[in-house]
């Protein structure tokens, strides 16, 4: 399967020119960056590790690049997302965020019924990779 | 006080002598102030017919009464202060009331709109009357809860940013089994919408009772996020006809999971107001459908402007409302549609006349209303419902999904894609007003879905003239 969290997973993955061009356009609307990567894909993870802070003085998108770029020589193997925050009064939060490095392998979420009474089913979505293996190891090295 | 016995003595006397007009008046920061269009009787005078409706919608009765003379009358007369002749509408008038703010009773749409559009809509002496603006004071909005959720927490709670929201209706919107329904939804959030919606009409009918339908819904909704690893829902419709049954619903959505619920305008204001602070008890995001608006706000001579509506129900609470879609098959002038839009998303919304705005509006500080776009709309119009309508609000295509050539799935990817590809287009700086056919060709290029929906819809518009239009410039509505 493939994860479709974040503004474009539905496009083809992004070339590093497309994802600078979108770096291009947030830094133009006065957001900051930031990289963050995970190997835990549940949806309600809402706090992937962050590869530094958002950077807040940064207005050059080669440097973001260069972030990104790091981070993904880093960990080649798991999702990195570039956010950008909005920092203007009635936003105050993520304006975009799109994923720029996935697993060569997605394993995906087993969907989990517990059936209570009358009817009733609770649901959990469990990540296959995260309930295979600890942090750091859920994710086979890209066969480059 | 010889004049003072003179303005009490029994009997009638027009309404502007009896205080309703001052074209001195200057309006205080607390004051309330509504801007009506006034079509007066043949024979009435303007200031007159408007002084009538600001003594019928605050203190007034027909005749003379004593008993004003045991309160503060002054203070409670509401105050018409302006009226002007509408640009190119012989016999009608925007007239400009000043209420004071101790007219009202905090936090109650309820009392606000039983004073405003009480009494006065069957007023003899009026031929037609439109509320078209209010002006609500800080003050007044600081006693209003706002938005349970509002649009910048949605969006944190379902982890989705940069982009209009998706979602549909589901279609056909009464005869399904629960089992057949939850189907169409499974289908369209697994192909890439990010809602599917309940219709107005769907309550607990014999076809379809409202339990089964939540169990079925969420099935699908949960299955669809474990196929996509994204957070999905379904407006789960509770109106029903008393508020126990209502909460009863929404109680069941909650324990079953889920994110969303909805409710349709037709359930009243007081109901809705409930429903908003229940939903913020329950972190629930809270969908307005606004069945039965058009049989008040769409003439241009009589009722209530939807940019009234909007603003009631942003102080109301609800999280989702239909404001329009420009393009589709429902009533929507661009200029109009743009500052409902404002209403629902800004924070400080601009007086801007050719938009029907007729006040700078402060929001101080209550959430923002996502609004919604639906009804006869498709993914070959994605560029101009982007350029119309901006990022901040759901794209609804129902018969755009459902009836797509390969199926449900097909018709949700095809959206998403139009969607994701318009998106990154205009970052990346392209003119997408006028290049936007060209980057949904491309796009159909490597996704048949795509191709095969541009193909069944490329030339079905709803090319009809507006009748709710700005009185300011004339417009046209795009085809």
């Amino acid at each position: 399967m493939r994860i479709t969290q974040g503004t474009f997973s539905f496009l083809p993955d992004f070339t590093d020119a497309e994802i600078r061009a979108q770096i291009d356009y947030a830094l133009e609307q006065g957001w900051a960056i930031g990289v963050e990567y995970t190997d835990d894909p549940h949806p309600r993870n809402f706090y992937w590790e962050m590869w530094g802070n958002p950077m807040f003085d940064l207005r050059d998108a080669a440097g973001a690049m260069s972030e990104v770029l790091a981070c993904r020589k880093a960990h080649p193997q798991v999702y990195i997302r570039v956010n950008a925050f909005d920092s203007g009064r009635g936003f105050e939060s993520t304006r975009l965020s799109f994923i720029v490095n996935r697993p060569a392998q997605e394993p995906g979420f087993l969907l989990k019924r517990h059936e209570v009474g009358g009817r009733q089913i609770q649901y959990t979505i469990e990540s296959y990779a995260v309930a295979g293996a600890p942090e750091g190891r859920r994710y086979a090295e890209r066969p480059d | 006080m010889g004049s003072q016995a003179e303005r009490y003595k029994s009997g009638v006397m027009p309404y502007a002598q009896m205080g309703y007009w001052d074209e001195h008046y200057s309006p205080k920061d607390t004051d309330l102030i509504a801007v009506f269009r006034i079509t007066p009787q043949e024979g009435v005078d303007p200031i007159e017919a408007a002084a009538a409706v600001a003594g019928e919608s605050s203190t007034a009765t027909w005749t003379v009464v004593w008993t004003d003379r045991l309160t503060a009358c002054e203070l409670y007369r509401a105050k018409a202060y302006r009226v002007d002749p509408v640009p190119g509408a012989p016999g009608q008038y925007f007239s400009y009331i000043a209420y004071d703010l101790d007219l009202f009773e905090e936090g109650s749409i309820a009392n606000l709109t039983a004073s405003i559009i009480g009494n006065v809509f069957g007023f003899k002496p009026l031929k037609a009357l439109r509320l078209e603006d209010m002006r609500i004071p800080v003050a007044y909005l600081k006693t209003f809860q706002g938005p349970a959720t509002g649009i910048v927490v949605e969006r944190e709670r379902l982890d989705k940013f940069g982009r209009p929201l998706l979602g549909a209706t589901t279609k056909p919107k009464l005869g399904l089994s629960s089992k057949n329904y939850g189907r169409v939804v499974y289908e369209a959030l697994k192909g890439g919408l990010d809602f599917v919606k309940d219709d107005e009409n769907i309550n607990s009918q014999p076809f379809m009772h409202w339990r089964d339908r939540f169990l079925y819904c969420m099935e699908a909704v949960n299955k669809a996020a474990a196929a996509t690893g994204e957070i999905k829902g379904h407006y789960l419709n509770v109106t029903a006809a008393t508020m126990e049954d209502m909460y009863e619903r929404a109680d069941f959505a909650k324990q079953l999971g889920s994110c969303i619920v909805m409710i349709d305008l037709v359930i009243g204001y007081t109901a809705i107001q409930s429903m908003a602070k229940w939903a913020r008890r329950n972190d629930m995001i809270l969908h307005l459908h606004r069945a039965g608006h058009g049989t008040y706000t769409r003439q241009k001579t009589h009722g209530i402007s939807f940019r009234v509506i909007a603003k009631w129900m942003r102080m109301a609470g609800v999280d989702h409302i239909h404001a329009g879609t420009v393009v589709g098959k429902l009533e929507g002038d661009p200029n109009i549609i743009n500052g409902i839009y404002s209403i629902c998303r800004d924070s400080f919304t601009k007086k801007n006349l050719q938009n029907g705005v007729f006040f700078d509006q402060d929001w101080a500080g209550l959430r923002k209303l996502m609004p919604v776009a639906s009804g006869g709309i498709h993914a070959g119009q994605m560029h101009q419902l982007i350029s119309y309508l901006g990022e901040d609000v759901v794209l609804q295509f129902g018969g755009g999904t459902i009836g797509h050539p390969d199926g449900i799935q097909a018709g949700a990817t095809a959206n998403r894609v139009a969607l994701e590809a318009m998106i990154k287009a205009r970052n990346e700086g392209r003119d997408i007003w006028n290049e936007g056919p060209q980057i949904l060709a491309a796009a159909a290029k490597w996704c048949s879905p795509l191709r095969a929906a541009l193909d069944t819809w490329k030339d079905v518009t709803f090319n009809y003239q507006s009748t709710d239009t700005a009185d300011f410039v004339p417009t046209a509505t795009p085809a």
